[in-house]
C-alpha cells in the first residue's frame, strides 16, 4: 500500500470527489419539484382573461372587475377628471412611465397613454392594487380627486398616477381591449 | 452535557440495564436535577424555562385544533367558527392558542431583554445567542402564518402586505412573491402552503431549543453579576433550586395568561379579524399583531429615498437590518464587563432601548400620517444608534464599577447589611438547605 500511496491518493480523490459531485447533482435534482410545486399552477394561470361589459357604467362610474385574484378599476371617467389630468405636467409626477402594458415599455405617464386611448380617452383601466404594499385604493378620495390608499397614506390622481406617498409607481395598465364598444377583455 | 462529572447512580435493576444501553435517565439528570447553575439567579432568568412551556402549550392546542380546521378559502372562517361554536371545549383551545402566541412572545421579549441586561451574548456565548435568534425568526415567521389561517380581513390583508415586502426588491423580488403565494394574489395555494408551514415551524422550533439548551449547557448560564462561577459554592444544584423558582414563575405567568383567555380573550386581536377575508376591500387600517408593531414602525418610517434605494425598498430593508441585527450583537458590544449592574452608562441606555422598543410599537399601531412619521423616524435612529454606536463606544469609554471577585462573594456583600445570619447559612454547602 505505502508503494504506491501517492498513485492512490490521487485516484481516491479523483473518486472522492466524483462521488461528491454526484451527490451534490442528484440532490439538487431531487429538490427541484419541491421548489417547483409552490410556483403557480395550471388552473391559476388558466383564468389569465376575462371579458367584461361595461354598457351600464357612464361617466362618473366605475366598476371593479376581478382578474387573477386582484381587483381592476374600470372607471367612466367625466370630462372635469380627463382635463385634471390632462393640465398635469410630466415633471410634477412622481413615475413618469405610464406602465401601460399594450403600448411600449417607457413611454411617458400622459393622461393619453394611460387611458384606454385615443376616442375613448374617458376610460380609464388599472390593476387596482396599490404599489406599496399591496392594499386596494379608494376611489374618488385622496388630494387628487382620485383613488386614495388607507394602508399608508398613498395618493393617486384621476389618471391613476401616483403624486403622494409611499408607493412608487403609477397604478399598472393591465393588458386590454375593447372588443366591442360594451366589452372590455382583460388580459 | 453538564460537562462536568455525572452523579446519577442508577439503584434499581432496571435502572442500571437502561443506563447500560442508552443513559437517556442519566443525561435528564445531569441536565435537570443535579446540573449546577449560579446561586444568584433573580427571576429575569425564569423565562427560559416559560418559553419552553409555552411551545408545548402552543403545539398540544395547536395540534388538536388541526383536527377541526378547514385549510380552504371557502371553509376556513366557517370551521374557526365552528371550533368556538360547536366543538367541545373548542372556544377554550382556540383562545388557549391565540392568547398562546402573545403570552410566548412576551415571554420570548423579556428574555432577550434579560440577555441584553446581563450581557448574556458575550463570549463564550455567542453561538447559544444566534440560536436563540434563529428561534425568535422562527416564531415570527409562525406566528405570521398562524394569523393568516382564519382567514378573517386581517389574515388576509396583513398576508398581503407582508409578501409585498419582497415585491419590493427589484428583479428577484415578484417571482419571489409568486412562489411564496403561489399565485398572483393571496388565495387558496397561499392559504394552504401556510398551514402546512405552520404546523411543521413549530417542531424546527423544538429542534433549535434543544441546540440551545444544549449550547447553555456547554458553557453555563450567566448570572446578574456576569461573572463566570468559579468554585462550588458559586452554584446550586438545578433541582429543587431552579426547578421552584422557574415553577413559581410559571405559575404567575400563567395567572395572567388565564385572566387573559377567560376575561379578554379578544383584547390582543383585531376585531376586523371577524369578517370573512375579502379581496375586494381592504380595511381602513392595517395593524398587524402588536408583538410585531415596532417593526411596522419602523418600516413606515423610511418615506424617503437614500440614494438608489427607493422609499419602500429602504423601509423592508430597515425592517429587515432591525431583526437580523441582533445576530451580530455580540461583537457590537466592546466592553469587558458583562453585566449591565456594574456598568451605569450602559444600563441609562438599555432602559432608554427598552422604552423605545415600546413607543415603536405605539407608533405601529397608530397611522401613518403627521407627527407619528417624524417620530418614528426619531425612535428608528435611536433603535439603530443603540446598536450601531451605543454598544460599541460606551464598551471603549465607559468606566466599570467595582466588581466583586466571585459569585459568592457578591451574594455575601448583599446580605451582609441586611441580616448577619444569612451569612452563615450562605456560606454553608447549599445543598444541605432547604
Amino acid at each position: 500500500m505505502s508503494a504506491h500511496a501517492s498513485d492512490d491518493t490521487s485516484r481516491r480523490d479523483f473518486l472522492f470527489i466524483a462521488t461528491g459531485m454526484a451527490g451534490a447533482v442528484g440532490a439538487a435534482a431531487a429538490v427541484w419539484p419541491f421548489i417547483d410545486q409552490m410556483r403557480p399552477d395550471a388552473s391559476t394561470l388558466a383564468v389569465s382573461s376575462i371579458e367584461v361589459d361595461v354598457s351600464s357604467v357612464e361617466p362618473g362610474m366605475s366598476l371593479t372587475a376581478k382578474w387573477r385574484g386582484k381587483p381592476v378599476f374600470i372607471r367612466n371617467r367625466t370630462e372635469k377628471e380627463v382635463e385634471e389630468a390632462k393640465a398635469v405636467k410630466l415633471e410634477e409626477l412622481k413615475d413618469r412611465d405610464a406602465r401601460n402594458a399594450n403600448i411600449a415599455a417607457g413611454s411617458p405617464a400622459n393622461d393619453l397613454d394611460r387611458s384606454a386611448g385615443k376616442d375613448k380617452e374617458n376610460w380609464i383601466v388599472m390593476v387596482g392594487v396599490c404599489t406599496h404594499l399591496g392594499c386596494i385604493p379608494l376611489g374618488q378620495a385622496g388630494d387628487f380627486g382620485g383613488w386614495f390608499c388607507p394602508c399608508h397614506g398613498s395618493h393617486y390622481d384621476t389618471a391613476g398616477r401616483i403624486r403622494k406617498g409611499p408607493a412608487p409607481e403609477n397604478l399598472p395598465v393591465p393588458p386590454f381591449a375593447f372588443i366591442s364598444d360594451t366589452t372590455i377583455k382583460i388580459g | 452535557m453538564s460537562g462536568g462529572h455525572s452523579t446519577y447512580t442508577p439503584r434499581t435493576g432496571i435502572e442500571k440495564w437502561i443506563d447500560a444501553r442508552m443513559p437517556l435517565p442519566r443525561l435528564m439528570h445531569d441536565s435537570f436535577v443535579s446540573y449546577p447553575v449560579p446561586r444568584n439567579l433573580n427571576y429575569a432568568y425564569t423565562f427560559g424555562g416559560m418559553l419552553s412551556i409555552m411551545l408545548v402549550v402552543q403545539i398540544a392546542t395547536g395540534i388538536v385544533l388541526a383536527m377541526h380546521y378547514a385549510a380552504s378559502t371557502q371553509l376556513a372562517f366557517g370551521s374557526v367558527e365552528h371550533i368556538m361554536r360547536d366543538v367541545n371545549s373548542g372556544w377554550l383551545l382556540r383562545y388557549l392558542h391565540s392568547n398562546g402566541a402573545s403570552f410566548f412572545f412576551i415571554a420570548v421579549y423579556l428574555h432577550i431583554f434579560r440577555g441584553l441586561y446581563y450581557g448574556s451574548y458575550k463570549a463564550p456565548r455567542e453561538l447559544l445567542w444566534i440560536l436563540g435568534c434563529i428561534i425568535y425568526l422562527l416564531m415570527m415567521a409562525t406566528a405570521f402564518m398562524g394569523y393568516v389561517l382564519p382567514w378573517g380581513q386581517m389574515s388576509f390583508w396583513g398576508a398581503t402586505v407582508i409578501t409585498g415586502f419582497f415585491t419590493a426588491f427589484p428583479i428577484i423580488g415578484e417571482p419571489i412573491q409568486q412562489l411564496l403565494l403561489g399565485g398572483f394574489s393571496v388565495d387558496n395555494p397561499t392559504l394552504n402552503r401556510f398551514f402546512s408551514l405552520h404546523y411543521l415551524l413549530p417542531f424546527m422550533i423544538a429542534g433549535v431549543v434543544i441546540l440551545h439548551v444544549w449550547a447553555l449547557h456547554v458553557t453555563g448560564q450567566t448570572n446578574p453579576t456576569g461573572i463566570e462561577v468559579k468554585s462550588k459554592t458559586d452554584t446550586v444544584p438545578f433541582t429543587p433550586y431552579a426547578t421552584i423558582k422557574d415553577a413559581f414563575a410559571l405559575m404567575v405567568f400563567f395567572l395572567v395568561f388565564a385572566w387573559f383567555v377567560f376575561y379578554m380573550p379578544n383584547y390582543l386581536g383585531h376585531p376586523d379579524n371577524y369578517i370573512v377575508a375579502n379581496p375586494l376591500v381592504t380595511p381602513a387600517h392595517i395593524v398587524p399583531e402588536w408583538y410585531f408593531l415596532p417593526f411596522y414602525a419602523i418600516l413606515r418610517a423610511i418615506t424617503f429615498n437614500i440614494g438608489p434605494i427607493d422609499s419602500k425598498l429602504g423601509g423592508v430593508l430597515a425592517m429587515f437590518a432591525a431583526v437580523l441585527i441582533l445576530f451580530v450583537i455580540p461583537w457590537l458590544d466592546t466592553s469587558k464587563v458583562r453585566s449591565a449592574v456594574y456598568r451605569p452608562w450602559y444600563r441609562l441606555f438599555f432602559w432608554i432601548f427598552v422604552a423605545d422598543c415600546v413607543f415603536l410599537g405605539w407608533l405601529g399601531s397608530r397611522p401613518a400620517e403627521g407627527a407619528y412619521v417624524a417620530m418614528a423616524q426619531v425612535a428608528t435612529l435611536f433603535y439603530f444608534a443603540f446598536f450601531i454606536v451605543v454598544m460599541p463606544v460606551l464598551g471603549l469609554i465607559e468606566t466599570p464599577k467595582r466588581m466583586p471577585n466571585s459569585i459568592t462573594e457578591a451574594v455575601l456583600e448583599k446580605n451582609k447589611a441586611g441580616a448577619p445570619v444569612q451569612i452563615a447559612n450562605a456560606a454553608a454547602e447549599p445543598s444541605h438547605k432547604g
